[in-house]
Parts: C-alpha cells; sequence; structure tokens
C-alpha cells in the first residue's frame, strides 16, 4: 500500500513536471510577441522596448527563460503580471481563488447529489420514457455552449424578469455595515446564476456516468438475491446497488475538474464572477502570458491532483481493489 | 446475453436518434453550401444607422448592432464552423491513430515516451493547450488555426487505438498474418488498424461536436483565425454580450445554430456507438 501510495504519487509528480515543461515551450513557440498588446498602438522608443524585455527576461536566450521559469514554478513564484505590473501572478491567483472555490463547490456539491439521484432513477427506470426523455435532455446539455447559456439566463432572469443579479458577486451598494446574514444572502442571490449555468452544462456528464455503471450493478447476481432475500426496494437499490455503482465517479471526480475549470472560464466571464475563470479571460484578453501561464499550471496542477484522489479513494474504499 | 451487431450500416441507421442526426448534418451541410447564395452578404451593412433590427419579414432572424442580416451571418458561420471541425478532427485522427498504432505495436521505449508525454499532454485541459498557444498569436491564419486545434486533439485518441492494439495483437488473424511472413507495416496497416476502425469513427464524429463547441468558445475569447467581418458564431455571441438589452435575438440564433449542430453530431456518434459497442449503449 504505502509503495503503491509513493510510486503513484511520483508517476503524478513526474506528469506535471512534463506538462510544465509542455506549457513552456507551446507558449514560447507560438509566433507573436507577449508585450505588443502591453505597447499596443503607443510609441515606444527602442530603448523603452529593451527595457521592458529586460524587465519580463524576453531578453535571455530560451533555454535560459526556461530555466528561470522553472526555477521560479519550483519556489511558487510565476512571475509578474504584465498588464496588472508589478502584481505578482500568484497574488492575483491567490485574490481570485475564494470566488472560484465558492462556484466550484457548490456546482460539485449541487452535481454529485442531484446527478446521482437522476443517474440512479434512470437506470432503475431503464427504457421508460421518463428515461428516454431525460437521455435526450443530457444529450442536449451536452451541446449547450456554457456562455451562450450563461448569456440567456442573464437576459432572462437578469434583464427581463428581473429577479437575480447578472452580474458580479456582490451588490456594490450594499450596506457597508450589513451584518453576515445579508451579506450572505447578497453572494449567494448573485450565486445563482453561473451556478446554475454550470450544473446544466456539467451535470449531464454525471448522470450519464451513474446510469451505465447502475445499470450494470442492478443486472448483477447478488442484486437478485437481494431481492430474493425479500430486501426492500431502497435497501437493494442503494445498499447493494449503489455501493458498487459508486466507484466508476471517484474516477468521473478526476475527469470532471477540467470540465469544470474551463466551464468556468466561460461562465465566470459572462456573469463577471470575480474567480480564477475570470481571470483567465482577461488575461487572454490582455495578452498576459505569464498570468495566462499560471492559470493553466493551476488547472493542470488540479487536473493532476483530482486523478491522484480519484485513485487513492478507488484503492482506500472499494475492497476489490488489491495494491 | 450479448447481441452481435448485423453487419452494415443499417444497424446504426434504425437507431432513431442516429437517423434525425444525420438528416439534421445532411442538411446543414446542404445549407451551408448552397444558402449563401439565396442570403444577402453577410458583411453587408444596408443601412447602419437603423441599428438592429428584431426578427420579421425582409431580416428572418433581424439584424444586429451593425444592421447586419443575422440568418446570412448565421448561415455563413455554419461554413466556418464546419470546415473547421471536419478539417481538425481529420487531422487529430490521424495523429492519433498513427501514435496509438505505433506505442501499441512497437511497445517497449517507444510505447513509453509516446504515453508519458500522451499522460502529460491530456494533464492539461485542450482550452487551456490553445489559450497558451493562441494568447499571444495575434495574426493566426485559418490554416494554422485548424492545424492547431486539431494538433491539441489526438492525445485521447491515440490512447484508445493504442488499447484497441495491445487486446488485437495476440488475435489469431495476426498471428497468423506474422507466419505467413508479413511485414510489421503490413500487420500494422492492413490488419491492425482497419479493426480499430469502430471506435475512430465514433471519436471523430463525436469530435466534431466538441471542435464546433470549442471554436465557438475560442471566437467568444476573441481568439482564433476567423477575423470579422466573415462570420463565426462564438465571435456573434460575443459581439452581442453589450447588446443584450436591447438586442437579445443577436446572440440567440448563433447559439441555437451551435447547438442543432453539435446535437446531430452527437446523435450520430451516440448510434454509432450503440451500433459498435452495443454493450455500452
Amino acid at each position: 500500500m504505502v509503495r503503491w501510495l509513493a510510486s503513484r504519487t511520483a508517476q503524478a509528480a513526474a506528469t506535471f513536471v512534463v506538462a510544465v515543461v509542455l506549457m513552456f515551450f507551446l507558449m514560447r513557440l507560438s509566433p507573436g510577441d507577449p508585450l505588443a498588446r502591453l505597447v499596443g498602438d503607443r510609441q515606444v522608443s527602442a530603448a523603452e522596448l529593451a527595457s521592458l524585455r529586460t524587465r519580463f527576461g524576453l531578453d535571455q536566450p530560451l533555454l535560459g527563460q526556461f530555466r528561470a521559469f522553472v526555477g521560479g514554478v519550483a519556489q511558487g513564484d510565476l512571475g509578474a503580471s504584465i498588464a496588472y505590473y508589478p502584481t505578482s501572478v500568484s497574488e492575483l491567483i491567490v485574490a481570485r481563488l475564494p470566488a472560484t472555490l465558492l462556484l466550484g463547490g457548490t456546482v460539485l456539491i449541487i452535481n454529485f447529489t442531484v446527478g446521482i439521484v437522476i443517474g440512479v432513477w434512470q437506470a432503475r427506470h431503464r427504457g421508460s420514457a421518463g428515461d428516454r426523455w431525460l437521455s435526450i435532455v443530457s444529450l442536449t446539455a451536452f451541446a449547450l455552449p456554457s456562455f451562450w447559456l450563461g448569456l440567456i439566463l442573464a437576459w432572462l432572469f437578469g434583464i427581463h424578469w428581473r429577479l437575480l443579479p447578472a452580474a458580479g458577486m456582490t451588490t456594490p451598494a450594499l450596506d457597508p455595515g450589513a451584518g453576515l446574514l445579508p451579506r450572505a444572502l447578497d453572494v449567494a442571490r448573485h450565486l445563482v446564476l453561473p451556478a446554475a449555468t454550470l450544473c446544466i452544462i456539467t451535470i449531464a456528464v454525471t448522470i450519464r456516468h451513474q446510469r451505465s455503471a447502475m445499470i450494470e450493478t442492478l443486472t448483477a447476481d447478488y442484486v437478485r438475491t437481494a431481492q430474493a432475500k425479500g430486501l426492500s426496494e431502497r435497501a437493494v437499490v442503494w445498499r447493494h446497488a449503489w455501493r458498487n455503482a459508486m466507484f466508476p465517479l471517484l474516477t468521473l471526480f478526476g475527469l470532471w475538474l477540467p470540465v469544470l475549470v474551463t466551464g468556468s472560464v466561460f461562465v465566470e466571464s459572462v456573469f463577471n464572477w470575480p474567480g480564477l475563470g475570470s481571470l483567465a479571460a482577461e488575461a487572454i484578453l490582455n495578452r498576459d502570458y505569464p498570468l495566462v501561464m499560471g492559470t493553466a499550471l493551476l488547472v493542470a496542477g488540479a487536473v493532476v491532483a483530482g486523478t491522484w484522489v480519484s485513485d487513492v479513494l478507488h484503492v482506500a474504499l472499494d475492497p476489490r481493489v488489491r495494491v | 446475453m450479448i447481441t452481435l451487431p448485423s453487419r452494415g450500416l443499417p444497424a446504426a441507421w434504425r437507431v432513431s436518434g442516429g437517423r434525425i442526426g444525420a438528416g439534421i448534418l445532411i442538411a446543414i451541410v446542404l445549407i451551408a453550401v448552397v444558402g449563401p447564395h439565396f442570403l444577402p452578404d453577410p458583411a453587408a451593412q444596408p443601412d447602419i444607422i437603423a441599428g438592429p433590427t428584431p426578427p420579421g419579414p425582409g431580416h428572418l432572424f433581424g439584424t444586429d448592432e451593425l444592421n447586419r442580416d443575422i440568418l446570412a451571418r448565421v448561415v455563413g458561420g455554419a461554413r466556418i464552423s464546419l470546415l473547421v471541425a471536419l478539417l481538425a478532427v481529420a487531422l487529430s485522427i490521424t495523429v492519433g491513430a498513427v501514435v496509438g498504432l505505433a506505442a501499441g505495436y512497437m511497445g517497449g521505449w517507444i510505447d513509453i515516451v509516446l504515453m508519458r508525454l500522451v499522460d502529460a499532454a491530456l494533464a492539461i485541459p485542450r482550452l487551456f493547450v490553445l489559450l497558451l498557444l493562441l494568447a499571444v498569436w495575434e495574426k493566426i491564419s485559418l490554416v494554422a488555426f485548424i492545424v492547431a486545434i486539431g494538433a491539441t486533439g489526438w492525445f485521447a485518441t491515440s490512447r484508445l487505438v493504442r488499447s484497441e492494439v495491445l487486446r488485437l495483437r495476440g488475435e489469431p488473424f495476426v498471428l497468423a498474418a506474422r507466419s505467413l511472413g508479413a511485414s510489421r507495416r503490413r500487420i500494422a496497416f492492413r490488419h491492425l488498424l482497419p479493426n480499430t476502425l469502430g471506435p475512430i469513427v465514433v471519436t471523430a464524429t463525436l469530435g466534431v461536436g466538441h471542435v464546433i463547441l470549442l471554436e465557438a468558445g475560442l471566437s467568444f475569447l476573441g481568439l482564433g483565425g476567423v477575423r470579422p467581418p466573415t462570420p463565426s458564431w462564438g465571435r456573434m455571441i460575443l459581439d452581442a454580450k453589450p447588446v443584450l438589452e436591447t438586442a437579445p435575438w443577436a446572440g440567440l440564433f448563433p447559439g441555437l445554430a451551435i447547438i442543432v449542430t453539435v446535437l446531430a453530431a452527437n446523435l450520430v456518434g451516440e448510434a454509432l456507438r450503440t451500433y459498435f459497442d452495443p454493450q455500452h449503449a
């Protein structure tokens, strides 16, 4: 067990390191000047440009830049943002992290509760009209562009019906002396539309995985045995069948993180949610390459960590898996 | 328990979703090809001061903030979307098949190196790979854009083809071919590759829908090889964002076009999956 854990961790670390190297070269091999946007239409003297290059280390040879980059990453230093100079990329990311965690956590909880219930229901009523309709609905959800759905919901609930705030995380006009509860309620109201958009986009993945895993276990012999013993329907479905249909969802957890992160780039920027996704979108708009790199690094780290966690949980929880 | 699919495409065709999806896709391709000949120039601005007009006779989908006909722009966008999706998927499927074949059949260090690289590449979501590549690449051409999308989509395909090849490698027909003196190249391309075609076709069809969403997303972020005034669905939605309050229809129709196209491609992909892999229907 300890040996497996060590080798799995080493493998995750190696994957991350290779991903970091790939990312650096992707960015630097792309033909384009990272300073083009910063300089923009302004008149910039050659000397000024040269000093900018020195400041961001762009005057170094590629290998030197690479060494500085890797050394920085190893120490948690991702360099300075170009658009927000001299604020560091790490500072910007840390400032935006809470909003993304709030949005992502909400969506995660809804996905893994509602998604499981719907998936199990569909598996139990496989082939029924309800199952077929839900399958069509999830297939349609796969085809939805998140930014479009966000805009439509923002228009419908925020502009047309004026039910919910369509942008930001707090009301700027809120009394600064307001208590904790009104503040929390204000954030919750702002959270509804972005969370709903992300849920609609991503929940279909959970539902489909749960449905097919559950269909497999429901036809297993031990489930028939449990039924023959006269156990209640609920006990058969949840205690016997679902226990084993739960493990594919652990794998899904690793797959699901990137879906959430890439989805939130669009959703956060549509709703001006002050999280990492809108930070990444902003960085793209400003051609702020250290910041783009910083967010991409974080995402790759989250993906590697997500698969690591799901593998470890799999081994820890599933007694059939021996290492 | 396991029922084998009857041979020939009719089995996939019989899945009603696949039939509907294929019908819609054919219709979209036809509209994209002949439609522009019957519609106004998507870049034309008949009355720039008039601004956006709601859907109605004359402009079935209304006009956008620059008074351009939205129907013409949606149809023009279909051309771009389908072109990008088909070419990019063709590229990524080809590269994925070759890499997967090489890794699975040659084995050894080639396999180890290739699969380590693929694992690392899979750790970066495709959107972010493209963001890194395109963030500072301002004047990217459409061809380079298509190559970039195609070149970032083959990792999962190569893993799939590799596992299929590993499964097939020990099959009697491969051993028979080898004992008859077939060369390694002949075994790889004439015996192994054709037998992995099923999963490849399914991945390709589902990939088309995925790339259409991806291209729209990149255009929505203001990136990519489609430059105004050439219409692109994602860009149209981006341009509709500031006029959401006054002209909500400007963003509605390109989004619906994306949904219908992607859904149709996914329906065909699902039907093909049912056909090739009936156990996981």
